[in-house]
């Protein structure tokens, strides 16, 4: 998912660069409110786009062939005939939607914003909230931390890779991160559980935590998880790392081409100085934004690493429910996917406002 | 970024046809290391689909071997644990990917020319709703959505896994090409279509769209390459139709007899490599690619 075409990243930034000569209202309040109007613009595009994913969770179920009592329905046919009372009682337990499509729609919404979204049927009788709440914190946890870590990393790498241009300081992180970006993600998990879990016996080969442990807070079970989460941890970082140096890599190029930085170069400054105050920071701007769109393919890619390590994350309930055919869990599940990336994207596009006063105009 | 390849010479010329567009525009990716490398990878992988029916000792689901064996000079990879040649699959299930990475990088290529090109000449009311689909396209999770859809149209096969990566993979192209025809349109030879008549449709795509060439040649093997892991992936959850034979299956059915435990690594590590060798070899053409449309990039050049 890590696109590594990088050259029109900044393409819609730099348009906006002619007007940013002089800031125009100098005065505090003017600034407060500029401020206080493009929060207010990006949370209404942020609902704007909450609503329209969760309508898209609504109408993708209706669009397919059948309807999940349908499919539970030829599941058990296949171990003889139904009865009508079984039949009734199936598509009971499924909530077989009734109504016109409108009030269907209404429900609908009504149910997502209760967060009530019935009864699982894999693991009956816990309800899909509890579920659901169960397994979050340790996907947004993993995905959240490594993420981060890899942005940082990967963008350090990047500044020196683009830097040091032509050396073996650019060529071997180029090389060795599009290399492990093309990694399939559940590849990099199985050999890494492999030779690290099976092999080597270093790490626990599934669960995130020991078998006797309970969910607590205290020192000895946050190690265990750590212990637990290391190996998804490493998987994800090899493979997402490379698109963070490439992608750095590629804008801190152009950049190092503006005139600016030749300025700031005859006037004698240290070299780690041009670098890394005036090329590096105008540079991370694009890569930035596409921060919040890779955070998709990293929490995609997480569901397989989930999946290959047995780690108890959205990612592993979500492939428990769809080879279950359990509909309620998996729509809850993907709304909730799509929600935590919408709510992502959300506070870099905040952050991105404050590190970049262009955008706020 | 806003190279023209096509304008540079003499107003009078002859307009290059496509074939040497063509000639030039693999002679640039060529003329890069590191795409050529990819290029040469990408050959290999092709003529062992193509001529699998001769390069592959045995049959794709050819069994009755020694099940779950190790190496040995008949079966240079083993064997799997139903009792087929692990090499075997591996060449046939070059096909599989290839053709999909080929089908669905094509088609969502074409989807992003044409909504991209129509979306960025555009103005209007219209902009903003395109906008605001491609945006919700971007930003919700493609893998999520795949395995959602796929889950409901469970048994559909390859096709079905295509029409997946397709309606989650146009969006990023639409969104690059559409920013490039805008920054094209303002241009003094677009200007000059305009005022000599040309119908919008002619001035889209025979005056601006030969200035895309390579961030269209780009986008075909970004959408390529991630077709290409997002079949793997799907195949690899058992999403697909897990009798075809394809690198991703042949992981599916690995974890599923336990090679993890039997300590089979050949049976795991090969067709992972496969797949991010192929998928490294497109990423690296791509490397080239870069090379036409931003000059700073290409190599050999200090900055």
């Amino acid at each position: 998912m890590t696109s590594v075409t990088a050259a029109p990243r900044g393409a819609e930034g730099k348009a906006k660069s002619v007007e940013d000569d002089l800031p125009l209202q100098t005065d505090s309040s003017g600034r407060a409110r500029q401020t206080t109007l493009f929060v207010l613009r990006k949370l209404g595009l942020f609902v704007l786009t909450l609503w329209a994913a969760v309508t898209v969770n609504f109408i993708l179920p209706r669009l397919m062939p059948g309807t999940p009592a349908d499919a539970a329905l030829a599941k058990l046919a296949q171990n003889g005939p139904v009865s009508d009372a079984t039949k009734a009682a199936i598509e009971a337990q499924l909530g077989v939607p009734t109504g016109n499509i409108f009030e269907q729609y209404v429900s609908y919404l009504h149910q997502v914003i209760t967060l009530d979204f019935g009864v699982s049927y894999t693991f009956y009788p816990q309800t899909v909230a509890e579920l659901v709440s169960t397994a979050l914190p340790y996907t947004l946890v993993l995905v959240g931390a490594v993420t981060i870590i890899a942005f940082i990393l990967g963008t350090l790498l990047g500044v020196l890779a683009a830097w040091k241009r032509g050396t073996w300081l650019d060529a071997l992180p180029t090389l060795a991160g599009s290399f492990a970006s093309a990694f399939p993600y559940f590849w990099t998990a199985l050999l890494l559980l492999f030779f690290a879990g099976y092999v080597w016996r270093l790490f626990p080969t599934s669960g995130a935590y020991g078998p006797t442990a309970t969910p607590n807070l205290s020192f000895a079970f946050l190690g265990d998880a750590l212990y637990h989460a290391f190996l998804p941890a490493l998987t994800i970082l090899i493979t997402s790392l490379g698109g963070w140096i490439l992608g750095m890599r590629n804008t801190m190029i152009s950049t190092l081409g503006d005139d600016y930085v030749t300025f700031a170069e005859a006037n004698g400054l240290k070299p780690r100085v041009v670098a890394l105050r005036y090329a590096a920071r105008n540079a991370i701007l694009p890569n930035l934004t596409s921060f919040g769109l890779a955070l998709g393919g990293v929490v995609g890619g997480s569901i397989l690493v989930e999946r290959v390590f047995g780690y108890p994350g959205v990612g592993y309930l979500l492939f428990n429910a769809v080879t279950n055919q359990d509909y309620p869990l998996m729509q809850a599940l993907f709304l909730m996917i799509t929600l935590s990336v919408l709510v992502a994207n959300f506070l870099v596009d905040i952050l991105y406002g404050v590190l970049d006063p262009r955008t706020r105009r | 970024m806003t190279t023209m390849t096509a304008t540079q010479q003499p107003a009078i010329a002859k307009a290059p046809g496509p074939w040497s567009v063509f000639v030039r525009v693999s002679s640039t990716i060529w003329s890069n290391g590191k795409a050529r490398i990819g290029l040469i990878i990408l050959g290999l992988f092709v003529v062992f689909a193509i001529f699998a029916p001769l390069i592959a000792p045995y049959g794709a689901s050819q069994n009755g071997f020694d099940r779950s064996a190790d190496p040995t000079a008949a079966h240079w990879l083993g064997t799997t644990a139903a009792g087929e040649d692990v090499l075997s699959q591996l060449i046939w299930g070059s096909q599989v990917s290839i053709f999909v990475g080929l089908v669905a990088g094509v088609l969502s290529t074409i989807i992003a020319v044409l909504v991209g090109l129509s979306w960025g000449y555009a103005r209007g009311f219209g902009g903003d709703v395109v906008n605001f689909i491609v945006n919700l396209f971007l930003v919700i999770p493609g893998l999520p959505l795949m395995i959602v859809i796929a889950a409901y149209l469970s048994g559909g096969g390859i096709a079905m896994i295509i029409t997946v990566v397709v309606i989650t993979g146009w969006a990023w192209g639409a969104r690059v090409l559409r920013s490039q025809t805008q920054s094209l349109r303002s241009r003094d030879f677009v200007t000059a279509a305009v005022f000599s008549g040309e119908r919008p449709f002619r001035i889209v795509f025979r005056e601006i769209l030969p200035n895309m060439t390579s961030l269209i040649v780009g986008n075909f093997f970004g959408a390529a390459t991630s077709a290409i892991l997002a079949e793997a992936g799907l195949e690899y959850l058992g999403l697909g139709d897990s009798s075809v034979v394809s690198w991703g299956t042949m992981l599916f059915w690995a974890q599923n007899s336990n090679a993890l435990l039997t300590g089979q690594w050949s049976l795991l590590f090969a067709p992972g490599l496969c797949i991010a060798l192929l998928a490294t070899s497109l990423t690296l053409i791509n490397f080239g690619v870069d090379g036409i449309s931003n000059p700073r990039l290409r190599e050999g050049k200090q900055r």
